[in-house]
């Protein structure tokens, strides 16, 4: 048991905090113009659907190259999605893609 | 809400309400993949102190999966502490996203909601900051409730639970993550441009991460896409798509509040 590795997460925090917390505590932010107002709103739509899309269709080897991944997931996703713009039910859409997944790989069709 | 008053107190209590439901599936998908950080971090040779302090002071779970990796690797720290903070970059655009919103909490609070601003947080709380139209500070430490507190708890009963720990996969909860971030972008969905910022920033995210890293992937679909919907002109409203009172997404138009406006009141941007 490495106890050393205590100041290895320490380290990470503090190259992981500056990223969450320097836009954040940012003075002079509500002087920013209107355009970059328009801009931080579009961030979160965008961020989000990059983040989905990256684990959905991109699987890493140990190198940490990306590949293209097709399966189940795709679709599993895609019915959440729908239930969420056709019910506005977040829930509901993740019992949904959970069921598929898990189903699909039961079945051994993923 | 109207989109333009900001909520009352029953309407912030619905959408906290429709936080809760939002987060329940997230919570129990981080403390699945939390009990499995535990016993990767244990088969890597991390002390529970050494995991228990990753989950605790770092709270990033790609991040720490791969330094539990380069840590069973024999990888120098010299080359884990880069690539977590590669990784976590994309945290910047969150914090951005967030900060007119929060700009009127004390500095010491802002330090510590800095600190657990996660995918999960920054997902939960922006929608319900939309939905109500103003920021809400129990409304964010909600939902990062999701997310911290089963990470963690999580991280310790995997490392002592050992062999006992289910593979999430194998249940479909590795779907969880995907789903429930491509369902909230979903939810912030009103206006043209959104769209398009969406659906920009993931098909760039993929493509760029098929030639180099993922994590430069998301932040690079993450920045360009938004600056690629405002060349779009912003149309009118697609409520199918936006915010109802209780919706899941938001008011239209219920943007952060801005310089010289009560920041209680929800403004269009």
């Amino acid at each position: 048991m490495r106890l050393d590795l205590v100041l290895l997460a320490a380290l990470m925090a503090a190259v992981t905090y500056p990223s969450r917390a320097v836009p954040l505590l940012a003075p002079g932010l509500e002087r920013l113009p209107p355009r970059a107002f328009a801009y931080l709103r579009l961030v979160g739509p965008g961020a989000l659907a990059a983040l989905a899309a990256v684990n959905v269709a991109v699987v890493t080897d140990a190198a940490r190259h990306g590949s293209l991944h097709v399966g189940v997931e795709w679709l599993a996703v895609g019915a959440c999605l729908a239930v969420v713009a056709l019910r506005r039910n977040l829930f509901l859409g993740l019992c949904l893609a959970v069921a598929i997944a898990a189903g699909s790989r039961a079945l051994g069709l993923a | 809400m109207s989109g333009v008053a900001p909520g009352t107190r029953a309407e912030v209590r619905a959408s906290r309400r429709r936080l809760v439901a939002d987060g329940l599936g997230i919570a129990v998908s981080t403390g699945a993949f939390g009990l499995v950080y535990g016993l990767a971090a244990r088969q890597a040779g991390f002390s529970l102190l050494a995991a228990m302090a990753a989950s605790v002071v770092v709270l990033a779970g790609a991040s720490q999966f791969a330094a539990v990796g380069m840590v069973a690797q024999g990888v120098p720290w010299i080359a884990i502490l880069p690539l977590t903070a590669m990784l976590n970059a994309r945290h910047l655009l969150y914090s951005a996203a967030l900060g007119p919103w929060l700009r009127d909490r004390p500095g010491i609070q802002r330090v510590a909601m800095a600190h657990v601003l996660t995918d999960e947080t920054f997902a939960l709380s922006l929608p319900h900051f939309r939905r109500i139209g103003r920021a809400d500070g129990p409304g964010y430490w909600l939902a990062s409730s999701f997310v911290v507190g089963p990470w963690i708890v999580a991280t310790g009963l995997g490392y002592l639970a050992s062999g006992a720990v289910p593979d999430p996969t194998r249940i479909g909860l590795d779907i969880v993550f995907p789903a429930a971030m491509g369902g909230l972008a979903v939810a912030l969905v009103s206006q043209r441009r959104e769209l398009v910022a969406a659906v920009v920033a993931a098909g760039l995210a993929v493509g760029v991460s098929l030639v180099s890293d993922p994590a430069v992937g998301i932040v690079v679909g993450g920045v360009v896409g938004p600056l690629v919907a405002l060349a779009v002109p912003p149309g009118r409203d697609a409520r199918p798509l936006g915010g109802s009172p209780g919706s899941l997404g938001g008011s239209p138009g219920s943007g952060p509040p801005r310089a010289g406006e009560d920041p209680t009141i929800g403004v269009a941007l």
